[in-house]
C-alpha cells in the first residue's frame, strides 16, 4: 500500500535562501511520525510547503494518492490536511467559539459540525468554561489546546503539528502529549515537529531528524531514541 | 438664533454629514485592515457612485431607493474589478508599489469619468427636501433625514455581516492573520474581493446621499471627502470598523461646529488639524489598539 503522504525530494527557497535541500518523507496512515530538528533547522517550512502556504521548486507531494504541490492552502484542507501552526496562532480578537468555527470552515454539514464540537469540548473541557471569552486571554496552554481543537474541527485525516509544547510547563506538555496520542488512537495521523526530542520520539513510531535543510537519520523512534548520536545532539547526554 | 439652537441645528447638520464621511470611512478601513492599503482611489469610487445614481434617477427615471441599490451594486462590482485588475497583482510586492498605484487608479477614475461624462458639474435631482420634519423648533430636512437614516440602516447590517455571518467571520479572520485563515480554508484572495466590493458600496452610497444634499455632483468631487474620510477612518483608529463610523460622526460635527461658530472657511483646516493632532497624540486613533496582539 502506498503511503498516506509522500514528499519525495523538494526543495524550498524563501527567495535566495534555500532553506529545504531535497527531502523525501513519508508518513502511514494510522502512524504517528515526528520531524526533529534544531532552531532553523526547516522544520516548519516543511509543514508549511505541506499544508500548501510554500511551493516547492522542485520535488513532488502527493496525498491520498494525489498531487498536492502548489495545490493553494484553502483546498489543502479540504482534502484532509489540517496544520496547528508554530505559536499557536490563535484568532486572538475572536471568541474560542469562533476560532473553532473558523476550523469548521470548509464543512456544511451542521450535524457532524455540533458533534465535533463536543468533541473538542469533551477534550479540552477547559476550552467549554471559556467559550465565549476573547481567545487572546487565554493562558498558553488553553491557547495550544484551541489550536488543536480548531485544526481538528476540519476533521482532518493528517494532522501537522509544529511544535505544540513550546513555551509549556513540563506538566502541560506531558497533558498535550497524552492528547496527542488519544487523537492518534481515535484515528487521525500524525505528523508532529518538535524541538523537544524526548518527548517526541515517545509517542512516536517512526522519526526524522533534520539538520539544515536536509534529512540527516531517520527510522524507528525507539531506535532512534537509544542511538548515540541522538542522545549527543538532542537529548542533552 | 441664540447660542443654543444654533448649537443644536449645528449638531444636527453635523450628524449628517458625519454619517456620510462615516460611510467612506468604512470603505478605508476595511480594506486597510485586510490588506493594509490606504486605497487613495477610494474617494474617486464614491465618486463614480455618485453618478451611477444620478444617472438612473435622471435618464432612467428611478427613485431615489433603486437608485441607490443598483449604484451600490454597480460601484461594488467597480471596486472588485479595481482590486483585480491593480492590485491583486501586486500582493506580494512593496507597499508603496501599491500606494503610487491607488493614486494612479485615482487619477484613472477621474478622468476617465471626466472623458465619459464631461467636466461639468451636474445638478443632482431634488429628490428628497419636501420630508423635512420639524423637532422642537430645530429643522431636520429631508436630506439629513435620509442620509441619517440611510447610513444607520447599513452600518446596522455591515455589523451583523461582519460579527455574525461565515463569511463576516472570514473577514475579521484574514484581516487578523492572512496565512492562519488560509489554513482554516478561507479563499483569501476572494475574501479580499468581497472587502472591496462591501467597501465601495457603502461609499456608493455615501456618493449618492452627497449628490442629494448638496445637490451638485462633478468628476472632482471625490478627492475631499476621499481625504475627511480618510481623517475619520485614522481618527477612530484605522482597521477599526466602529471607529470609522465614531470618527466620521465626530468629523462631521467638528466641521460644523466650526463652519457655524467660526467660518466655512476654517472647515477644512480644521479636519486636517485633528488628523495632525491625532497623528500626533494617539496615533492608534480613539479605537485602535497601541500594542500589536499578534505573535
Ligand atoms: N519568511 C522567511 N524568509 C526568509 N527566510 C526564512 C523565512 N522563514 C524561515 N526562513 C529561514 O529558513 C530556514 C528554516 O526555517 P524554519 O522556520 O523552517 O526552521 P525551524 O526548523 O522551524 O526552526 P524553529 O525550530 O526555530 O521553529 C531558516 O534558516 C530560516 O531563517
Ligand atoms: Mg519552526
Amino acid at each position: 500500500m502506498a503511503a498516506m503522504l509522500e514528499v519525495n525530494d523538494i526543495n524550498v527557497y524563501y527567495g535566495a535562501i534555500h532553506a529545504i535541500k531535497g527531502i523525501s518523507l513519508t508518513v502511514d496512515e494510522g502512524e504517528i511520525v515526528t520531524l526533529i530538528g534544531a532552531n532553523g533547522a526547516g522544520k516548519s517550512t516543511t509543514l508549511r510547503t505541506i499544508s500548501g502556504l510554500l511551493t516547492p521548486k522542485e520535488g513532488t507531494i502527493s496525498f491520498l494518492g494525489q498531487s498536492i504541490a502548489g495545490v493553494p492552502a484553502q483546498e489543502i484542507v479540504r482534502r484532509g490536511i489540517s496544520q496547528v501552526p508554530e505559536g499557536r496562532r490563535i484568532f486572538a480578537n475572536m471568541t474560542v467559539m469562533e476560532n473553532l468555527e473558523l476550523g469548521a470552515f470548509t464543512r456544511t454539514d451542521k450535524d457532524g459540525i455540533g458533534q465535533d464540537y463536543e468533541m473538542v469540548f469533551q477534550r479540552f473541557p477547559r476550552l467549554l468554561e471559556r467559550k465565549e471569552q476573547a481567545a487572546g486571554t487565554l493562558s498558553g496552554g488553553e491557547q495550544q489546546m484551541l489550536a488543536m481543537g480548531r485544526a481538528l474541527m476540519s476533521r482532518p485525516k493528517l494532522l501537522l503539528l509544529d511544535e505544540p509544547s513550546m513555551g509549556l510547563a513540563p506538566l502541560l506538555i506531558r497533558e498535550i502529549f497524552n492528547i496527542i496520542v488519544d487523537i492518534n488512537q481515535a484515528g487521525t495521523t500524525v505528523l508532529l515537529v518538535e524541538q523537544n526530542a524526548n518527548m517526541a520520539l515517545s509517542i512516536a513510531n517512526r522519526a526524522y531528524v533534520l539538520e539544515t535543510g536536509r534529512i540527516t537519520l531517520s527510522g524507528d523512534a525507539k531506535e532512534l531514541a537509544a542511538s548515540e548520536k541522538i542522545r549527543k545532539a538532542y537529548l542533552g547526554g | 438664533m441664540d447660542f443654543g439652537s444654533l448649537l443644536v441645528q449645528q449638531l444636527i447638520n453635523g450628524v449628517s454629514l458625519g454619517s456620510i464621511y462615516a460611510l467612506i470611512a468604512l470603505g478605508y478601513t476595511m480594506v486597510y485592515g485586510i490588506i493594509k492599503l490606504i486605497n487613495f482611489a477610494h474617494g474617486d469610487i464614491y465618486m463614480v457612485g455618485a453618478y451611477v445614481g444620478f444617472f438612473a434617477i435622471t435618464t432612467l427615471g428611478w427613485g431615489i431607493f433603486p437608485a441607490l441599490l443598483v449604484s451600490m451594486a454597480v460601484t461594488g462590482l467597480l471596486g472588485m474589478v479595481v482590486e483585480r485588475l491593480a492590485y491583486k497583482p501586486l500582493r506580494h510586492a512593496p507597499r508603496i508599489s501599491v500606494l503610487i498605484t491607488a493614486i494612479g487608479v485615482s487619477f484613472f477614475l477621474e478622468y476617465a469619468t471626466m472623458y465619459f461624462v464631461t467636466p461639468t458639474p451636474r445638478t443632482f435631482p431634488d429628490v428628497f427636501s419636501s420630508a423635512g420634519i420639524t423637532v422642537g423648533g430645530f429643522v431636520v430636512n429631508g436630506q439629513q433625514l435620509l442620509s441619517f437614516a440611510i447610513t444607520l440602516v447599513l452600518m446596522v447590517i455591515l455589523t451583523y455581516i461582519v460579527q455574525k455571518t461565515k463569511i463576516g467571520k472570514a473577514m475579521r479572520a484574514v484581516s487578523f492573520d492572512t496565512e492562519t485563515a488560509q489554513l482554516m480554508g478561507i479563499d483569501a484572495d476572494r475574501v479580499i474581493s468581497i472587502t472591496f466590493g462591501i467597501g465601495s458600496a457603502l461609499a456608493a452610497a455615501g456618493g449618492v446621499l452627497v449628490g442629494v444634499y448638496y445637490n451638485s455632483i462633478d468628476p472632482l468631487m471625490g478627492i475631499m471627502p476621499g481625504l475627511k474620510a480618510f481623517v475619520a477612518a485614522v481618527l477612530g483608529g484605522i482597521g477599526v470598523i466602529p471607529g470609522a463610523m465614531a470618527g466620521g460622526l465626530i468629523l462631521g460635527v467638528v466641521e460644523s461646529l466650526v463652519s457655524g461658530f467660526l467660518s466655512s472657511t476654517f472647515r477644512d483646516a480644521a479636519a486636517f488639524a485633528i488628523l495632525i493632532l491625532v497623528l500626533l497624540f494617539r496615533p492608534a486613533g480613539i479605537f485602535g489598539k497601541n500594542t500589536q496582539e499578534k505573535v
